[in-house]
């Protein structure tokens, strides 16, 4: 049972504090120009790609990626400092089911995780790129699916503890491991087996696979989407349900 | 059916017990709360009153007994339950990021409060909170007292029919204590609730209707402030004399009374000690230099009870732990 008058107080508190700190803003659209223009502008030198995108257009859908994967991380934790300052409690004597709670949690990293995807989906003009009106569309819709999904995964890891002590453990042993293993820097298909095994166990590598779909529909050849567009949308479907699931019963499992 | 008896009682607890792995917290404990009273929960640090609390909010489950509040079981029936308390948890539950106005809106619509109704409770929240005109600033630039206040006022808006107080003075200055209790002993006349609350402070219990003394999980007496003090036996009177050993026994031949010398002082317990005094006076032959005399507190009960005094906590609240956390969280967490 989910309570609407729940998710949307939920989801405005953050959105509120969200617009208030504006420092956070700054640091988490920094993060991804970063990339994109330093690491990317400076490979594409580095790397020939022959006919098709050069290596900083490669990357942009893994860039977009690793904004969502970023903010809706962050957004999830901070469940652990609600429970750290107290805050949770207020939430959960409330007469409101645990599955509202992590549905609401969830929302919020989808809204803040795509209005900063958004923003850097701006900057495609100066990477050479050219998108319409409709692909716009499409990716923002990948980019909402995408960000619940972590933004649930988060939640579930958030679960798990109960302290700050934990968020660099989160951010150096699962957050930058699935980002580099997201095919969001190279492709699925040129890395070694072992590696392409974690890859293919990753959530966000099919966010990323879709948003290549759409920003390069027509692309075939070795830097193309590694997988169907069909199957990119199912698995990220399907891991938002399993991952809300199981967080709303961590969740319970604390009451 | 609702029985003709439970309809006067607001919280009924039978047998409760609560284990923490070996840990006993709650050890089988009973007592009922009328409606529109303020009953005190009173114990030491560690005794058990915020795992009762949890139990009857819902946030735990008893490992044996049971817990009803208003006519609903606390175990079974949480979502009822939920609707029908408030609380103020022993640790601020505020969100300090948020204004005043903010905190209050946003527990407006979690518990739903009608859309007509909302902006007007919060309104009435505020001036009943006496922040009316912080209402836009953020709570993290609020004093203790300020944000209990907004905590009570918050824990009112969807008109609960119990509110806890968990502990609601811990950290307060004084003044800021003084002028807490005179706002909250206002409360089940103002908004027809009834009142739970704990402290370990003994003077503050003394504005319950009724008191339950916890020690380590057990209730060990209960009644009115007045009964409970009727169990140390009335007053005690310190005098001061010029020769303390001949007042002292005078006062055993004519009075029949016991009083024994301690310190400088003869001190002698009575169920009276106002209409005892001018007597004393009157009788003695030793000029008296000085009279004291001194009402029964709460911590002389416990003090009888348990044979010890209730330690006071220091003020060094968890909030400031956690803002050194949070400052720290602030300096790392942006990499
Ligand atoms: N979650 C918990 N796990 C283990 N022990 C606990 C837990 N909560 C409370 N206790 C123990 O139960 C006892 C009662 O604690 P508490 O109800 O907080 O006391 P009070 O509020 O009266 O100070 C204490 O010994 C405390 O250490
Ligand atoms: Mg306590």
């Amino acid at each position: 049972m989910i309570e609407a008058n729940a998710v949307y107080v939920i989801v405005a508190r953050e959105f509120k504090k969200f617009v208030r700190e504006r420092s956070r803003l700054v640091s988490t659209i920094a993060r991804p120009l970063v990339w994109l223009f330093l690491v990317g502008g400076g490979m594409s030198r580095l790397v020939p790609t022959g006919t098709g995108p050069s290596y900083i257009q490669f990357i942009f859908p893994g860039i977009l990626g690793m904004t969502i994967l970023f903010s809706s991380i962050f957004s999830s934790i901070s469940i652990i400092w609600d429970k750290e300052f107290g805050f949770m409690k207020e939430i959960l004597v409330a007469p409101i089911s645990r599955f509202s709670v992590v549905v609401g949690k969830a929302t919020s990293g989808m809204v803040l995780s795509t209005i900063q995807a958004v923003i850097i989906l701006a900057f495609f003009p100066l990477v050479g790129l050219k998108i319409g009106v409709f692909q716009a569309l499409g990716i923002v819709f990948v980019c909402m699916v995408l960000s619940f999904a972590i933004a649930a995964f988060g939640i579930l890891l958030a679960s798990f503890y109960e302290s700050y002590e934990s968020f660099s453990v989160i951010m150096n042993f699962i957050v930058m491991p699935m980002f580099f293993l997201s095919g969001a820097m190279y492709p699925v298909k040129m890395m070694p087996a072992l590696l392409r095994v974690f890859t293919k166990l990753n959530p966000l590598t099919y966010g990323i696979d879709a948003l290549k779909h759409l920003i390069f529909p027509n692309e075939t050849g070795a830097l193309s989407a590694d997988f169907s567009l069909f199957v990119d949308i199912g698995v990220i479907l399907a891991a938002s349900i399993v991952f809300v699931a199981l967080a709303g019963k961590a969740f319970e499992r604390k009451g | 059916m609702i029985s003709g008896k439970l309809l006067h009682i607001m919280i009924r607890v039978e047998n409760l017990v609560k284990r923490f792995g070996p840990v006993t917290a709650v050890d089988g404990i009973s007592f009922a709360v009328a409606p529109k009273t303020i009953f005190g929960f009173l114990g030491p640090n560690g005794a058990g009153k915020t795992t009762t609390i949890s139990i009857l909010c819902t946030l735990l489950a008893p490992t044996s007994g049971e817990a009803f509040i208003n006519g609903h079981d606390c175990a079974a029936e949480s979502a009822a339950v939920r609707r029908s308390i408030g609380i103020v948890f022993q640790d601020s539950s505020l969100d300090k990021d948020l204004t005043a106005r903010e905190n209050l809106l946003f527990h407006a619509y979690l518990y739903r409060v009608d859309a007509s109704e909302r902006n007007r409770r919060v309104e009435d929240a505020l001036k009943f909170a006496d922040l009316h005109e912080r209402a836009d600033d953020l709570v993290k630039r609020f004093s203790g007292g300020m944000k209990r206040r907004l905590e009570v006022a918050r824990g009112l808006i969807h008109r609960p029919k119990v509110l806890f107080l968990d502990e609601p003075t811990l950290g307060l200055d004084p003044q800021s204590r003084s002028n807490l209790w005179e706002f909250i002993t206002r409360l089940p006349k103002e908004h027809d609730v009834t009142i739970f609350m704990t402290t370990h402070y003994m003077e503050e219990a003394e504005v319950c209707s009724r008191i339950a003394i916890i020690d380590k999980g057990r209730i060990i007496a209960s009644g009115t402030p007045g009964e409970l003090k009727k169990i140390v036996g009335g007053d005690v009177i310190y005098l001061r004399t010029e020769d303390n050993k001949k007042a002292a026994e005078e006062i055993r031949r004519l009075f029949q009374i016991e009083a024994a010398e301690k310190e400088g002082e003869i001190f002698l317990s009575v169920p009276r000690g106002d209409s005892v005094i001018p007597e004393l006076i009157r009788e003695i032959g030793e000029r008296v230099l000085s009279v004291r005399m001194q009402r029964p507190t709460l911590n002389d009960v416990f003090l009888k009870l348990t044979g010890k005094e209730i330690r006071e906590e220091t003020a060094a609240s968890g909030d400031d732990i956690k803002e050194a956390v949070r400052s720290y969280r602030r300096r790392h967490d942006r990499g």
